[in-house]
Formats: structure tokens, sequence, C-alpha cells
């Protein structure tokens, strides 16, 4: 469909210390698309959804976003771009209420009446948290928290969505209704990069995949294909989650 | 030693009671009870005594109050005792005195409109003064958390706590070199004149200076009136920033998780640095708020309020606002009550003796947290 690539990602070498975490990854993400990048613990998923949004810093390789180099840029500036990412572990602030969460959420934004407007949006996606608004982001069950995260990320009003692991510690019947509301938000507009070790889930609602083995991509393609490709079955899907 | 804890065979009763934290718990109820029992004499003995000495520890508690709060702040944001806190308020008591003593700019609203009413001139200048003196503190520790701090925020923390002794260090003595401040004890120039009034049975009476006043009367000035309310407007100026202002939502959520914070595109250090700055701008006004109730400036004035102040906030749980305020009031009363009724020179440690019960049976505080693990 859209062909304009978003996301360019080119030979990424990150390092924890010693430890050599990716290992000259390259992938793109075209525009409108979702992308999943599926693997084991400790594969450098997330190291790269990190590394993309600026905490860590790669010793080699570049991030463009839409054109710009965005590889060194801070972090704040990365948000700022429209690259919003929704950590592992959901991270919400459990002594701010559910409000509060959100307007961090919308922390880059400057005009009243946008953070309004994302907010009825963002509630009307998610009607269980206008119910909680006044709470504490801590007193929420694990799926609430999990909805918080995508809202408050979602109030940046972000081109490019990044996810992690949203599916973790959640019930299967909340992972089928995260990844219903993960395909909405695609569909209304927003480019999405989801990383992912339920990788039947992930691949089932994205267009394109990549697979990370110990900081290597070792296989990409079409979504659909992998799902029924017998030797990825046996590697990856095996756990049937 | 037995490392899980059960009481080895070999010990004496008095050895295990010991392990287990009896005695200590026992001998802390007894000191507490004995204190209770004192105060009480002490009230029944004479109410309008008593009454003055809580009075007098309300004035000291909240100064207390205002410079805790910067503790407090500043460790919930970065995990750091910034011990050069207590010099900070040092050099906002100094600032009062330079602006009042050489600039007279507690009486600029005269020299620019002539024949303005007196309480009107000192008022506005007054609040000047307080204002520039937080200014200049404010900008004093956002300095100091740039040059000083921010380049260790990856360090480990003891190479900060460290730094934070030898910020404190340079500051008292740098302030002690003649072309700074002064090494000298220097007599603080109030504002405004004292102005006591007697509260007895036959009503409320203004006392003039010079004049004893009569038995049986509370002596309320109008330097503990104005440290009093200063302070809770301060407070409720800080519950308004860190509750109500986008400024004070990312400072709350910087000090929950600021990987997360980062995320939202939050400029962590901007937030570091306007946290110091607020917690020192307290310091600024509680350092001439002090130096009005005790007119003396002295370039290692910031020591033992700082000290004390530091203790306040551990008392009330070290990381919590509200903690810090009822901490510092607390300690107000203990130094107070403790200076009347068992011995002047006893105030400090008595002061001190708080901060070893607590770490001994609460270390938390009294609002405190348990550190929370993070993923």
């Amino acid at each position: 469909m859209q062909t304009d690539t978003m996301l360019t990602v080119q030979d990424l070498n990150v390092y924890y210390g010693a430890i050599h975490a990716l290992k000259g990854i390259s992938f793109e993400l075209k525009k409108g698309e979702i992308v999943a990048l599926i693997g084991a613990n400790g594969a450098g998923k997330s190291t790269t959804l990190s590394t993309i949004s600026g905490l860590i810093r790669p010793r080699q390789g570049s991030i463009i976003f839409e054109g710009k180099d965005i590889t060194m840029a801070p972090s704040e500036q990365i948000v700022r771009l429209g690259i919003v990412q929704s950590p592992e572990g959901r991270r919400i602030f459990a002594t701010l209420t559910v409000m509060e969460n959100l307007e961090m959420g919308a922390y880059t934004r400057s005009n009243k009446a946008e953070i309004q407007d994302g907010l009825a949006e963002v509630f009307k996606r998610f009607p269980r948290l206008d119910e909680r608004r006044k709470q504490l982001g801590g007193t929420l069950s694990g799926g609430e928290q999990q909805m918080l995260a995508i809202a408050r990320a979602m109030m940046a009003r972000p081109a490019l969505l990044l996810l992690d692991e949203p599916s973790m510690g959640l019930s299967p019947i909340l992972v089928e209704q995260i990844f219903d509301i993960i395909h909405d938000i695609n569909e209304d507009g927003t480019s999405i990069l989801l990383v992912e070790q339920n990788a039947q889930m992930a691949l089932s609602i994205s267009d394109r995949a990549y697979v990370l083995e110990t900081g290597r991509i070792v296989m990409s393609g079409d979504a659909q294909e992998m799902l029924h490709d017998p030797s990825i079955v046996e590697a990856y899907l095996g756990g049937g989650h | 030693m037995t490392p899980n804890g059960t009481p080895n065979s070999k010990d004496t009763l008095f050895i295990q009671s010991l392990r287990k934290g009896w005695l200590g718990k026992v001998f802390l109820i007894l000191i507490g009870l004995a204190a209770l029992w004192k105060l009480g004499v002490s009230l029944a003995d004479n109410p309008v005594l008593f009454l003055q000495q809580v009075i007098n520890g309300l004035q000291l508690g909240f100064v207390y109050a205002l410079i805790a709060l910067g503790y407090t702040m500043v460790y919930g944001i970065v995990r750091l005792i910034n011990f050069a806190h207590g010099d900070v308020f040092m050099v906002g008591a100094f600032v009062g005195f330079y602006t009042i003593a050489r600039f007279q700019f507690h009486t600029w609203p005269e020299r620019l409109f002539p024949g303005l009413p007196q309480w009107l001139v000192l008022g506005v200048g007054t609040v000047t003064v307080v204002l520039i003196s937080m200014a200049i503190c404010a900008l004093l520790a956002f300095t100091i958390e740039r040059v000083a701090y921010k380049p260790l925020r990856n360090a480990p923390r003891i190479s900060a706590l460290i730094t934070a002794i030898g910020v404190s260090f340079f500051l008292e003595y740098f302030g002690a070199l003649q072309f700074v401040f002064t090494p000298n004890f220097v007599t603080f120039e109030r504002p405004f004149s004292v102005q006591n009034w007697q509260i007895n049975n036959l009503g409320i009476q203004a006392l003039p200076s010079g004049q004893s006043p009569a038995d049986n009367s509370i002596i309320i000035s109008n330097i503990a009136l104005i440290i009093v309310l200063a302070s809770i407007l301060l407070l409720l100026l800080l519950q308004f920033i860190v509750q109500g202002t986008r400024v004070g939502k990312a400072m709350r959520a910087v000090a929950y998780d600021k990987q997360t914070a980062r995320l939202m595109g939050i400029n962590v250090d901007g937030i570091i640095s306007i946290t110091f700055a607020i917690g020192a701008a307290l310091a600024g006004a509680a350092g001439i708020l002090y130096a009005t109730a005790f007119p003396q400036v002295y370039f290692v004035m910031g020591i033992i309020p700082g000290l004390k102040a530091f203790v306040a906030a551990v008392l009330g749980g070290i990381g919590s606002i509200p903690g810090a305020v009822v901490g510092a009031l607390i300690m107000g009363q203990a130094e107070v009550l403790s200076a009347a009724y068992i011995s002047t020179p006893m105030r400090d440690a008595v002061a001190f003796s708080i901060l070893v019960i607590v770490l001994l049976v609460r270390p938390t505080g009294i609002f405190g947290e348990p550190e929370r693990e993070k993923a």
C-alpha cells in the first residue's frame, strides 16, 4: 500500500559496557504499517526501542525518521518529532492520578484545546480510564495500566508508536482486547513498531515482522506468511501462548 | 551469629532480647513515657508558660519546615542528601542582611513614592527583600546543581554525598572571606521594629517595648506572626506548584521514574534544576525569617538549623513533602520544650536523639514508604 519509508534503522550497534547487545541491526518501517519485532527474551528487542527513543546511545549506526537523523537526538526532541514509546512493564506513574499520567503523556504539547481533544479521543477509546481519571495510577489493575500506558503515549499524538510488550502479564482475553485496540489505533493512521514475545499475537495484526536472535535480525518478511511458515511456527510460535 | 536470626542456644536471655530489639524498645517506651509525664506535669503546673513555649516552638518549627522541604524535595528527585542546603539558608540570611543594612532596600517604596504610609512601605519593602533573597538562593542552587551534582548523576551515590559536603564547606568558608560576607558575627537589622502583644485574662494589649509583661500572660510578637503566616503562605504556594501545575506534576513524575519521564518528552535535567531552585528559594526565605527572629548572621549559622531540618525531613519521611512539614513542627516543639523543661544545652542533644530513635524504630519516617523496587 503505502510506500514512503518513515523509519530507517541502519547497522545499529549497541553495547552495555562490554556486552554487545545489538550487532548491526537494520530494518525499516513504512508509513501506516504495523511492524513487529519478535524474538526470545534478551534478543535485543527492548534495546532497539530504547535506542530509537534516545535512552541509549548506539556506538555505531544511524536512525533516520522522516528524513531526519535522530541517532543522537535527546529523548524530548524525539517525542516532539512524533516517536512515542509505551515502555515495557507499562511504567505507569503510580503516585500520579490517571488524569495526571495522561497530562504527562501530553507534556510536549502546549495547545490546551488540542490536549482536550486528545483526552476526549483517549477516553472514547478507553472508557475505563474515564471512570478512573481521579484514581492513582498504582491502584489500577494490570489491564487498566496497560490501557493507560497506551493512552498516555497516544496523548503525545505520535506519528509512530513504539509498543514494548503490551501483552505482558495479561490474561488471554485482555491480550485480545489490547491487540484489537492496537489494530484500531493503526487503522486511524498511527504507524506502529511492536515488540512482542507473544509472536503469534503480534504476527496476526502486523504487516511485516523481523525476528531477532541475540542482537541480530535473523529473518524478516510478511507477517501473514511468517505466521504460516512451519519453520517459524516451530522455532518461535511453538510455545503457543 | 546466626545469619537467619534464630536465637543461638548459647546466648543468654539478655543477649537474645537485645538481638530481638526488645530491650531497646522497652527503653524507648520508657523514655517516651517519662517525657510525656514531664510535659504533663509542666502543663498542669503552669499552663501559660507551657503555651508560650508551644508558640515559640511553632515559630521555630515553621522555619525548619521551610528548610526541610528543600532536603526532602531534592532527595525525592535525585536521592541526594544535599548537605549544602543549610548553607544556602545562610546565604539567604546574608543576602537579607546586605539588602537591608547596606542598600536599605526595605524602604524602596518610600524613596520612589514619598508620602506612602509607613506600614505599606515596610510591608512591600520586606516582601521585596525576601523575594530578592529567594531569587539569589534559587540561582545559587541552580548553579551548584549544574556544576557539582549533575556531572555525578550516574556516579555512585556516595560520590555526590561527599561532593555535597564539599560544596557546604566551600559556601561557608567562601562566605567567611572578608570581601564576600564576613568571618564575624553581624547583627541582622530587622526591616521593621518588634511589636509585642500580651494576652491574658484581660484580653489582648499591645506591650510597649521595655515594659515587662503582666503575670500570667502569653506574649506574641509580630515576628512570630509573620514567620508563621509567611511560612504557611509559602507552603500553600508550594502545594499549588507541586499538585496543580504542569511543572509540579512533571516533578512528581521524574521523582517516581526518570526514564519513563524522559519517554514522555520531559526534560528531566531541567525539572531537577527547578526542584533545586524551589527548595533553595524556600531556604532563602527561611534564612531571612530566622535572622529576623534571632537577629545575628554568621557564616556557619546554617549548619545547626540545616542539620535539624534534615532530621525533621528524616523524621517525617524523607521524600515526603507533608512529612517534612510535620517533622519540622515536631522538631520545633521538641527543641523548645526540652530547652524549657530539661536544660537549654540539651535541646540539640534531644534533636539529634530524635534522629537516632527514628532510624532505630522507623527508618522510613512518619510518612515514608519503603524504597520501591524499580522494574
